[in-house]
């Protein structure tokens, strides 16, 4: 049995030490807002924060997060407040097939946890592990600035 | 929780996302669906609800369900579509709930017997249905409003969910549910519906509704069902296109801590296990002998060398104006290229999967599908049970662009046929690489032009041979579309009906037979053809020492809307003017899915690498019922194509597909990503599609901008592949 801190709380999964996380999570604990869409950490989908880092979490063996502090989309929102960034998301209508979003949500989370105002340089070295194939690049860009505002101190719409 | 119409429990088959606006699940077979238009007979409803039609269903708390039998892939018909209805009804339909459909003829596409969603067609498809079901419905709630008052209906109206009478009297649609269902239905063909500049929400910028359930995981995607006692499995799968497996030996892989059961499928080797973990690696431990001994001489690079020779020959005549003989021995000066696209693979981020019960009554599915009743047909087929005993569960997409629309339904039936004999609920997942090496591409697609200007520099002849698998003609559509000589419209779409004016046209077509698997790809042949004719065009622009809109200008002056997108399009651009030093401009117009399209793209070329700095898109889709998602469908068509058009390629090597992931199918990543600029022209012509339109144009529009700014014709995709250094 291996002991996970997940979303603030810890949760027991019987796995192999060596399961990749992201199999756990969906898998074993049934958190399935987080992706497969690769499996080898080029695509982002599966972004998960360990110790508020991101990190692929298909290619993150369980017993590497042992121990740590685990956040994933189901975590991102405090109680029924949206996260600053899923605010902006939905402001600035950035889905469309969605799948992807959990992931790049997490990544912008992290971005804006070390960087409160982004800028363009930043965005795209933070943001470039993750892939959409809807095209949702300009809105995540443009939304990721929201959301800097919003956690600034700037009011939703 | 879970609920299902008509007040019954339905074991969980739809569950009810609290809260979020949007439903997922449901199947027609719990449901008393009356179809369009069959009749105003009560047919036992319960009082709880008034549900007039298959489209909507209002309750006594004044809930307003819209149920919607289009697949949302991204798209947006979870918005489009209940605004419409909204509109007539008269609700807001920020407000409504909306329910993902089970498979039944009322959810039908109306030039299909089949309930499909594809071709950029929802919206132009069901505007006028779904119209006149709101109208309906409305119609009945006054009704019963009048009869409720005794008053006349006349004096009656609604706003916004409440009827309201010339006395001040008000009573909620809610409050209204019994007394309509107690009366006939008005006749919805005789209904006068608005008058459009009345519009309150058609054509009014909305957010989507799916977003809130997007963006916190809670949207349910084929690939995260779960269901009591559910399995995984994943599929060993032939090593190269028409590899035969001569046998396994499955001793290691059921050794495998949580392996449940091998056993091989019509596809291949399927290992079923507690989870996908397990089953990964079970398949890991398979020793497999595959015979690819009939696969060993099918490689694209020599399909590309043996289409060469054959676009030199003549083919099947597509399209013939004029005398393209005769105009090119009168013509001033002309060129013969060659254009070559590469096969690409759909790659949607959600990698194929589908959830599989097969159990005495029948097989029931759980997954993200464009073809709900051709699933459901070739599960039953493969199955040997009637179609039925098949109930098809559609979730959200993660992506589709054609791919979920399989010709073949792969997906469902690999599900359904690993799922048999095991008697629980098993998931069959392909991992990225089953995915993208499994087939069903973009055309390879070889091109020979000959074109020509006369004296006064304008076109005079263009001779277009293309050679290439025909994609319609590969599908169930075939039947219908591809004439007894074996023209596949889907492969001179774009081309043989160029809006250009080009006085002499021969279109002809090579069809081919290789035994890799095709698909449409979001626009189908409209990206291919698009390509050729934008560049083609452009190479007489040049030819002629024309610029290139203006030359376009010239050749589009007989057809007023496409002249309009494209002058659109130049002028937001502000084509002609100075750009950012080492910035270059290219344009290119393509009319596909009934909308035309007009792009100008601002392109840099450095260390032989392009860079796309902007895009400026100018669409008329007639009516833009919905003008945000008609924004975001074409930033993403653009960014979709872009993707292809940079660095998208399948190669085949010995009958094995080269790419397996994202580290060797590049995708356009955030940091190549262009600004777009969208533009809608309101040309109040009939209403187009928005989900392919976007894409065709922005291949060529790049390609003619790395002309203007090397002096190179790309004449090969991927531009990362032909661009020199």
């Amino acid at each position: 049995m291996i002991s996970l801190n997940i979303n603030g709380v810890q949760r027991e999964v019987e796995a192999d030490a060596d399961m990749p996380l992201l199999w756990a999570l969906r898998d074993i604990l049934q958190l399935t807002g987080t992706k497969y869409g690769c499996g080898i950490a080029q695509c982002g989908a599966c972004t998960v924060h360990l110790d508020g880092q991101p990190i692929r979490s298909c290619s993150i063996p369980l017993s590497a997060a042992v121990g740590g502090r685990i956040t994933t989309i189901e975590g991102v929102a405090n109680g029924d407040e949206l996260h600053p960034v899923q605010q902006a998301w939905i402001e600035l209508d950035v889905v469309q097939c969605g799948y992807c979003q959990s992931g790049q949500i997490m990544s912008a989370v992290a971005l804006l946890e070390k960087n409160t105002n982004p800028n363009d340089a930043d965005i795209d070295m933070a943001m470039n592990g993750n892939i959409c194939r809807c095209g949702t690049y300009p809105r995540i860009r443009a939304a990721i600035k929201r959301a800097a505002e919003i956690k600034r101190g700037g009011k939703s719409a | 929780m879970s609920e299902a119409g008509n007040g019954t429990t339905d074991n969980g088959r739809r569950q009810f996302l609290i809260g979020i606006g949007v439903v997922a699940g449901g199947t027609a077979a719990g449901l008393a669906l009356r179809p369009w238009l069959v009749g105003a007979a009560d047919v036992g409803r319960p009082p709880a609800d008034f549900q007039p039609h298959a489209f909507v269903r209002i309750r006594s708390d004044d809930t307003v369900t819209v149920i919607i039998g289009k697949s949302e892939m991204g798209q947006g018909v979870y918005g489009s579509l209940p605004m419409i209805l909204a509109e007539e009804l008269d609700v807001d339909p920020t407000k409504v709930q909306v329910e993902i459909a089970g498979v039944d003829p009322a959810f039908n596409h109306p030039f299909l017997p089949a309930q499909f969603t594809g071709g950029s067609m929802s919206v132009m498809t069901t505007y006028d249905a779904l119209r006149r079901v709101g109208a309906q419905a409305r119609a009945a709630l006054l009704a019963a409003a009048a009869d409720q008052w005794n008053a006349e209906l006349i004096t009656l109206t609604t706003d916004n969910g409440v009827v309201r009478d010339s006395r001040g009297r008000s009573l909620r649609y809610g409050a209204l549910v019994d007394a309509a269902n107690r009366l006939s239905l008005p006749d919805p063909t005789a209904i006068t519906l608005k008058d459009p500049s009345t519009f309150k929400y058609i054509g009014q910028p909305q957010r989507r509704l799916d977003s809130p359930i997007k963006v916190t995981g809670s949207a349910t995607f084929g690939i995260d069902v779960m269901r009591p006692g559910m399995l995984t499995a994943v599929i060993a799968r032939p090593p190269a296109f028409g590899a035969r497996l001569r046998g396994f030996d499955a001793t290691a892989a059921k050794a495998v801590v949580g392996v449940v059961e091998v056993k091989a499928v019509p596809s291949g080797v399927a290992v079923i296990a507690q989870h996908t973990y397990a089953a990964l690696r079970g398949r890991d431990a398979l020793v497999i002998d595959w015979d690819t001994s009939g696969s060993k001489q099918l490689s694209s690079e020599g399909l590309r060398q043996e289409w060469r020779a054959l676009a030199k020959r003549p083919g099947l005549v597509g399209k013939n104006v004029g005398d393209v003989a005769t105009a090119f021995r009168s013509a001033t000066r002309s060129i013969e290229v060659e254009y070559e696209l590469p096969y690409l693979a759909h790659a949607c981020m959600e990698p194929l999967n589908a959830v599989a019960e097969v159990t005495a009554e029948g097989c029931e599915l759980w997954l993200g599908t464009q073809s709900q009743s051709q699933d459901a047909r070739f599960v039953a087929e493969a199955l040997g049970i009637a179609l039925s005993e098949v109930r098809i569960n559609t979730l959200f997409l993660g992506g589709g662009f054609g791919r979920r629309a399989s010709a073949v339904s792969d997906f469902a039936v690999d599900a359904a046929l690993v799922a048999q004999g095991v008697g629980k609920p098993v998931k069959v997942m392909w991992t990225r690489e089953d995915d993208m090496r499994g087939g069903y591409y973009r055309p390879l697609s070889f091109n020979r032009v000959k074109a020509a200007v006369g004296a006064d520099g304008m076109p005079v002849a263009i001779h277009h041979v293309t050679v290439s698998k025909p994609v319609l003609a590969n599908t169930a559509m075939g039947k219908m579309a591809v004439t007894k000589e074996g023209l596949d419209p889907s492969t001179i779409e774009g081309s043989a009906d160029m809006p250009y004016a080009i006085p002499n046209l021969r279109v002809e077509v090579h069809n081919t037979r290789e035994a890799v698997p095709i698909l449409w790809w979001r626009s189908v042949g409209h990206s291919i053809t698009g390509f050729v004719t934008n560049s083609v065009v452009d190479e007489l622009a040049t030819l002629a020492g024309r610029d290139p809109y203006e030359y376009r200008r010239e050749l589009l002056k007989e057809k007023p809307r496409h002249l309009a997108v494209l002058e659109r399009a130049a002028s937001a651009a502000n084509w002609g003017m100075t750009l950012s030093a080492g910035h270059f401009h290219g344009i290119a117009l393509q009319e596909s899915f009934g909308s035309i399209v007009a792009q100008v793209a601002e392109v840099s070329v450095f260390n032989g690498k392009a860079r796309v700095h902007r895009v400026t898109c100018a669409v008329d889709c007639g009516l833009a019922v919905s003008p945000s998602q008609v924004v975001a469908q074409m930033e993403s068509g653009i960014l979709y194509g872009l993707s292809a058009a940079l660095d998208g390629e399948i190669n085949i090597e010995d009958g094995r597909v080269v790419e397996g992931n994202f580290d060797g199918y590049r995708v356009l990543r955030l940091v190549d990503s262009p600004a777009i600029d969208v533009h809608i022209v309101t040309s109040g012509g009939p209403i187009g599609g928005i989900g392919e339109p976007g894409t065709p144009p922005i291949a060529p529009a790049v390609c003619n901008a790395i002309f203007a700014a090397t002096g190179q014709r790309i004449r090969r995709l991927p531009i990362s592949k032909s661009l020199s250094a």
